[in-house]
C-alpha cells in the first residue's frame, strides 16, 4: 500500500523521487531513508504554512477572552464575524468558585482583548489576567453601572450580578463594543452595527419583560431562591426575590435562617421558590415542601445552559427566567 | 410562685421543644442525626481503637473518582454519585488492606497511598468533563435538608452497621487488641478487619451524602475520643461515645436554631465542648482525676 502525499508540495525544493510509504509499510530497507525524508518535507510545510499564516493577523479573527458564559454570549454578538470568543468559565459552571486551568491561562494570554464583568464577581481573573502575562486590554464590561449593595452578610460590598437588568446589559454591550473597536479599529463600522441591532433586541426584550411582569398580580410579585443574583431584576421590574442564603453560594447555612425563611414564606404567603442551575437543591426542596410554596421551573442566572437547553444565549436566558416567573406567579 | 414555674416551663418549652414543634426540618435533622450517631459510636469506638482517627478525612478525599464517574453517567443524580463514591472508597480500602497484609507497609502509609492516587484520578475525571462544578459540593449534604431518601439512607446504613458489628463483635474486639492472637487460633481476622473496614466507608459514604464531611466524621471521631474518658470498658465506651453523639447533636441544633450559627459546625463544636469537659474532668484519666489522688478505688 503506497501513501500518495495529499499535503501541498513543500515549497522548500525537497521533493520524494518516489512517493513515500507509511512507517509500517514492509518495503525494502531504503524505504526508511525515504520515509524521513517525507516526513521532514511535511514538516518544512506545516512550519512555511505557519509561517504565511502568522503575519497576516489583520485579516484574522480577533481572539477574545471573556470570564465566563453569558459576557462571552454579548462578546460574541457585538463582534460578530470578527471575533473567535472563549469563555474560561463554561455554560453550568459557577463564576464566583473556580480554578482556573492551564489552559486558561494560555488562552488568556493568546488573547488580543479579555472581558470581565467586574464587581468582584471574578477575583481570580485579575490573578490569572497577571499571571499569563498577557498584553491584551482588559474591559471591564460592567463599568458605568450603579453598583447595589449586597444584602445580609454581604451588606458593604457591591453586588455583582447586573446584568440581570436589560438596562445594564446595554451598558455592557456599549463597554464591549467600545473595547472592540479599540483592539481592532479596521472593523469599527460592523461592531457599531452588530451592537446597534444587538441593543435594538435588547430593547424588545425588556418590552417582553415589563409585559410579563404586568401580567402577573402585584400581591404575587415575589418568590423565594437560593442565590440572590435577582437584586438588579428586582430592582429594576419590581419584583422581591427573597434568598434562603447570602450573595454568594459558599456559605453554610443556620437552623435559625432557614426557620426564618419557613415562616417569612408562610407570613407573606410567597408563592413560588426557584431553584438555580448551580447549587445543591436539597435545601431549597425541604423549605418547599415545609412551607407549601410552589417549586418554579428551572433559572439561570449566573451561567448559561448548555447549547440546546433552552437558556443558551442572554436574550434567551432572560426569556427563559421570565416564563418560569410568569409560569408559578400567574394564577 | 406558681406562675414564676409556669413562665419557666413555657421558656424551656420555647427553648427546647418548640423548635422541633414547629418545624420538620428541625424534626429531620434531629432524626438523622441520632440515626447517624447510633451507628457512629461503636464503629468511632472501634476505630479509635485501631488507630483510624484520621480515616475520615482521607476517606472523604478518596471518594471523589467513584463520584465523578457516577457523574459522568447519569448526570447530577446523588444516588449515582454515592454509590459510585461507595464503591471507590470500599476499592480504595480493600486494596489498602491487601497491601497491608501481605507487604511490610504500614496501614496508614498503604492507605495514604491509596487515597492519594484516588483523589488524583477524581480530580482528573471530573475535568474531563470540562464543567467546573464542585462535584463534592454537591455530593454533600447538609443535615438542614434532609429528604426521604437521606434519612431512610441513614437509617439503612445504622440498621446494616448493628446488625454486622454484632455478628463480628468477638473477633473484632480480639484484632483490635491481640491480632497475633487471633491469628494463632482462627482464621477469621483478615475478614474480619476487612469487614470492619467496609462498614467504615458505608458509614462514612452516607454520612456524607446526608450531612456532609464535617459532621460525619466529627460525630464519628470526637464522641469515641470523649467516650475514652468516662468508661475503661469497651461496651462502657460504646455507650458513652453514643450518648455524646447524641447528646451533641440535639445541643447543637438547638444552639443552632437560637443563635443562627451554621448548623453542621455547631454540633461538632458541642461536641467538642463535652470533649473538652471530659478531658478535664473525666473520671477514667481525665486531668482533675489524675491530679488528685485516689482514695477510693484502689482495693
Amino acid at each position: 500500500m503506497q501513501l500518495r502525499s495529499t499535503f501541498p508540495e513543500p515549497r522548500s525544493g525537497i521533493r520524494d523521487p518516489e512517493p513515500a510509504r507509511l512507517p509500517l509499510d514492509p518495503g525494502p530497507p531504503a524505504a526508511s531513508g525515504e520515509v524521513a525524508k517525507f516526513i521532514r518535507g511535511l514538516l518544512i510545510a506545516i512550519l512555511l504554512l505557519g509561517l504565511s499564516i502568522t503575519p497576516g493577523a489583520a485579516a484574522e479573527k480577533l481572539k477574545a477572552v471573556a470570564s465566563f458564559s453569558i459576557l462571552a454570549d454579548l462578546v460574541k454578538e457585538v463582534g460578530g464575524n470578527h471575533v473567535d470568543v472563549t469563555a474560561i468559565v463554561g455554560p453550568d459552571g459557577d463564576a464566583h468558585v473556580f480554578q482556573p486551568s492551564p489552559q486558561d491561562a494560555k488562552a488568556v494570554a493568546d488573547a488580543n482583548i479579555v472581558v470581565i464583568n467586574g464587581l468582584g464577581l471574578e477575583g481570580w481573573m485579575a490573578r490569572l489576567i497577571q499571571s499569563s502575562g498577557t498584553k491584551a486590554p482588559v474591559v471591564v464590561a460592567s463599568k458605568g453601572v450603579r453598583p447595589l449593595q449586597g444584602e445580609g452578610e454581604d451588606k458593604g460590598k457591591a453586588d455583582p450580578h447586573a446584568w440581570q437588568s436589560i438596562a445594564n446589559a446595554k451598558i455592557y454591550v456599549g463597554n464591549i463594543r467600545d473595547g472592540l473597536i479599540s483592539a481592532d479599529p479596521a472593523d469599527k463600522a460592523d461592531y457599531e452595527a452588530n451592537a446597534k441591532a444587538y441593543l435594538g433586541k435588547l430593547d424588545q426584550l425588556e418590552a417582553q419583560v415589563k409585559a410579563a411582569i404586568a401580567s402577573i398580580p402585584p400581591k404575587n410579585r415575589k418568590i423565594i431562591t437560593t442565590h440572590d443574583a435577582f437584586g438588579y431584576f428586582g430592582r429594576a421590574y419590581g419584583m422581591a426575590f427573597i434568598a434562603p442564603q447570602g450573595v454568594s453560594t459558599e456559605t453554610e447555612p443556620s437552623a435559625k435562617d432557614v426557620a426564618k425563611i419557613i415562616r417569612q414564606i408562610k407570613a407573606q404567603r410567597v408563592p413560588a421558590v426557584f431553584l438555580e442551575n448551580i447549587s445543591d437543591d436539597r435545601l431549597m426542596q425541604q423549605i418547599a415542601r415545609e412551607s407549601g410554596a410552589k417549586v418554579g421551573d428551572k433559572l439561570y442566572s449566573d451561567a448559561l445552559s448548555k447549547p440546546g437547553a433552552g437558556a443558551d444565549t442572554y436574550i434567551a436566558m432572560m426569556q427563559n427566567n421570565i416564563a418560569a416567573f410568569t409560569k408559578a406567579l400567574r394564577e | 410562685m406558681r406562675a414564676e414555674r409556669g413562665v419557666m416551663l413555657d421558656a424551656l418549652y420555647g427553648t427546647l421543644i418548640a423548635p422541633f414543634a414547629e418545624f420538620d426540618f428541625m424534626r429531620r435533622a434531629l432524626i438523622g442525626s441520632i440515626a447517624l450517631s447510633l451507628g457512629a459510636g461503636p464503629v468511632g469506638v472501634f476505630m479509635m481503637l485501631r488507630r483510624m482517627s484520621l480515616f475520615g478525612d482521607a476517606m472523604a478525599h478518596a471518594i471523589l473518582p467513584g463520584a465523578a464517574i457516577g457523574f459522568l453517567v447519569s448526570g447530577l443524580s446523588l444516588g449515582a454519585m454515592t454509590l459510585g463514591g461507595l464503591a471507590a472508597g470500599i476499592l480504595v480500602v480493600l486494596l489498602a488492606g491487601l497491601v497491608t497484609r501481605n507487604t511490610a507497609l504500614k496501614e496508614d502509609a498503604s492507605l495514604a497511598a491509596f487515597y492519594l492516587i484516588s483523589l488524583a484520578a477524581g480530580v482528573t475525571i471530573v475535568s474531563l468533563k470540562g464543567s467546573n462544578i464542585d462535584l463534592l459540593h454537591v455530593l454533600f449534604g447538609s443535615i438542614l435538608a434532609l429528604d426521604d431518601l437521606a434519612l431512610i439512607l441513614l437509617a439503612g446504613i445504622t440498621t446494616c452497621t448493628l446488625l454486622t458489628l454484632a455478628v463480628i463483635y468477638r473477633p473484632l474486639i480480639l484484632e483490635c487488641v491481640d491480632p497475633a492472637y487471633l491469628q494463632s487460633v482462627s482464621r477469621a481476622g483478615g475478614p474480619t478487619h476487612l469487614v470492619f473496614l467496609i462498614l467504615v466507608v458505608l458509614i462514612l459514604v452516607g454520612g456524607f451524602s446526608a450531612l456532609g464531611t464535617l459532621l460525619a466524621v466529627g460525630i464519628l471521631m470526637l464522641p469515641a475520643a470523649t467516650s475514652r474518658f468516662w468508661a475503661r470498658e469497651l461496651d462502657g465506651m460504646i455507650v458513652a461515645a453514643t450518648l455524646t453523639a447524641i447528646l451533641s447533636s440535639v445541643i447543637g441544633l438547638i444552639v443552632s436554631y437560637h443563635s443562627g450559627l451554621p448548623t453542621g459546625p455547631v454540633i461538632i463544636l458541642s461536641t467538642g465542648c463535652l470533649y473538652a469537659l471530659s478531658l478535664l474532668f473525666g473520671p477514667q484519666g481525665g486531668l482533675v482525676s489524675r491530679l488528685v489522688p485516689h482514695v477510693h478505688l484502689e482495693a
